[in-house]
């Protein structure tokens, strides 16, 4: 049974798609709570899509178990498929059919009844600006239209749970912008969501809780700020400078290490040639008197500043700290 | 009615609804233009040119109603599930509906044998047109045919499933010119099976198809001609109906759920 406020729980689950083959999800265990937005963050071929798709009874696992509001999905899959929604990365529409009757048709195959679902349809689609075009063929329908009508589908009959996969690859600003208040929005209403993703601003403004997947595993787990705590060198500063320039090439760069990584407090100084004759200082440590020390010390080199900002870890740096930069 | 049953219902509404309100014409240009030009070219041209005897035509005739019958569920179920599985990907909003997988699979073959029957039915009243002797149909049994028609179709449009789920869809033109060729020719269509006696290896050929056990159905129902034995062609059609029924959901099943 389920754990209250446990929507969906996974534990142990491990997929192999061919008895030789490596194996896509290595055994992995989380819970998404009721109400919230769950991200599942990951490089290519992680695993995301695969725990995705086990989660909404497409892929038979090889071991573990989902449950989706307390129902196996091996065992009770009819009753799993009830309960959720998934809108897909790649348009699924019906394309021999108009944007209302995707939605009629597909409340049809939920049990609603005519008058109930035409009444849903009409409301969605003025919801999502569809309305105007609700009765040309999805063919027609610009790529951000689409998906706005997959939404509009997903919820046609109600689901507790939503399953988006990447939805906002591929979409124009607008369109992403929307799609995010209609997450928010939804979350407020009471649905679940849970979305793949490797859009790092997007993970860090919708996700309540975020799994960082790699390799079939989650290596981490926790809400964003918990996350950003891991990177090992979150705190510090950056400044970028200027100096004079000089007839003799010298090696600054070496220079500029010695005298900013002497500092009180610097544990570490990167200097990187920025060009132009600039230089891009990390200075990594703590300490509150620091911005004061590597300003004197900027005025002291001779060097003119042109900013100064402090190191907090982005989302992004602890994706790849955590992930490495290999390209999948 | 339980909650499964109606979703199976709204699933099969979808495809009627699409094929009497979208795409009418589509559906009988596909079922209904090559027969139309075998019953011309073999049951009034070839006769007329004194290339085939006059009597041919009533021969002709349940060979195309098969060759109809066969052909339009097996292509209604094949071409569109390669096409929804890989390009459209559609068929995905029907697996995620409420019912248990193998039914999305069987109801693909329920519409498709539905639409074969209705195109196989149009070829009597275009038999009656095209052919010089017109069509007689003072010996037909009813019941029998409709038999032969509901498990030929329901069979064909199990291979159709077969084809559509195991085939990779980058190879399906080339299994379509594999697999049906060697189907319309070899089938009973175009020449009664009895009268292959003289040609004793091919008559034995013919048996592997599944066609001959609906075309020579649809001759025994049809017209008083010789045909193969009635029990012969029930073993024939039961056996390839229980083959390919299990094949083709076992196919449906292993790609709709990975």
């Amino acid at each position: 049974m389920s754990v209250a406020g446990e929507i969906v729980q996974v534990s142990g689950l491990r997929k192999r798609y061919r008895a030789e083959g490596p194996e896509a999800v290595a055994g992995i265990d989380f819970t998404v709570r009721e109400g919230e937005i769950f991200g599942l963050l990951g490089p290519n071929g992680a695993g995301k899509t695969t725990t995705i798709g086990v989660m909404t009874t497409r892929v038979k696992p090889t071991g573990g178990t989902v449950l989706v509001d307390g129902h196996d999905v091996t065992r009770e899959p009819v009753e799993v498929k009830r309960r959720i929604a998934v809108v897909p990365q790649l348009s699924n529409l019906d394309r021999s059919l108009s944007a209302i009757e995707n939605l009629t048709f597909h409340a049809a195959y939920f049990g609603a009844g005519r008058r109930e679902r035409r009444e849903r349809a009409l409301e969605l689609l003025d919801r999502f600006g569809l309305r105007e075009r609700a009765k040309d063929q999805v063919g027609r329908y610009s790529g951000g239209m689409a998906q706005r009508l997959m939404i509009a589908r997903a919820l046609m009959h109600q689901p507790r749970i939503l399953f988006l996969d990447e939805p906002t690859t591929g979409l124009d600003p607008q369109s992403r912008l929307f799609l995010w208040e209609t997450m928010l929005d939804l979350r407020t209403r009471g649905t679940t969501l849970v979305l793949t993703t490797h859009d790092m601003a997007e993970a860090d403004r919708l996700c309540d809780r975020i799994a960082i997947v790699d390799h079939g595993s989650i290596i981490a787990l926790d809400t964003p700020r918990g996350l950003r705590t891991l990177l090992p060198a979150a705190r510090g500063l950056e400044l970028l400078v200027e100096g004079a320039e000089t007839a003799v090439a010298v090696d600054r760069t070496a220079e500029l290490t010695d005298v900013f990584g002497g500092l009180p407090g610097v544990e570490k100084a990167d200097v990187a040639d920025a060009g132009d004759e600039r230089w891009r200082i990390r200075l990594y440590g703590e300490g509150d008197d620091l911005p004061a020390a590597a300003l004197a010390a900027t005025g002291r080199a001779g060097l003119a500043l042109i900013e100064l900002r402090r190191l907090e870890g982005s989302l992004e740096e602890v994706f790849v700290h955590l992930t490495g930069r290999d390209m999948r | 009615m339980t909650a499964q049953v109606r979703t199976f219902l709204a699933l099969c509404s979808r495809d009627l609804w699409v094929t009497v309100r979208r795409e009418p014409a589509g559906f009988l240009i596909q079922a209904l233009l090559q027969p139309l030009f075998f019953l011309f070219v073999f049951g009034r041209v070839l006769p007329d040119i004194g290339a085939a005897q006059g009597s041919y035509g009533t021969q002709l005739l349940p060979g195309i109603m098969s060759l109809t019958l066969v052909l339009t569920a097996l292509q209604n179920t094949a071409l569109p599930l390669v096409i929804e599985f890989s390009f459209t990907r559609e068929i995905e909003d029907r697996l995620l509906a409420p019912i248990a997988v193998p039914w999305v699979g069987a109801q693909k073959m329920l519409i498709a044998a539905l639409r074969a029957i209705v195109a196989a039915a149009l070829i009597l009243p275009l038999g009656a047109l095209i052919l010089p002797g017109g069509i007689d149909l003072h010996h037909v049994a009813w019941g029998a045919l409709l038999l032969v028609a509901v498990f030929g179709s329901l069979t064909a449009a199990a291979m159709g499933l077969v084809l559509g789920t195991v085939v990779q869809p980058a190879r399906i033109s080339i299994m379509f010119a594999l697999i049906l060729t060697p189907l319309i020719f070899t089938g009973a269509t175009f020449y009664p099976w009895h009268a292959l006696e003289r040609l004793r290896w091919f008559q034995v050929v013919t048996l592997f198809n599944p066609m001959t056990y609906v075309s020579e159905g649809m001759r025994a129902s049809l017209t008083t001609a010789a045909h193969l034995g009635s029990g012969w062609i029930v073993l024939g059609i039961g056996v390839a109906f229980v083959l390919f029924w299990a094949l083709g959901l076992w196919g449906f099943m292993r790609r709709a759920v990975a």
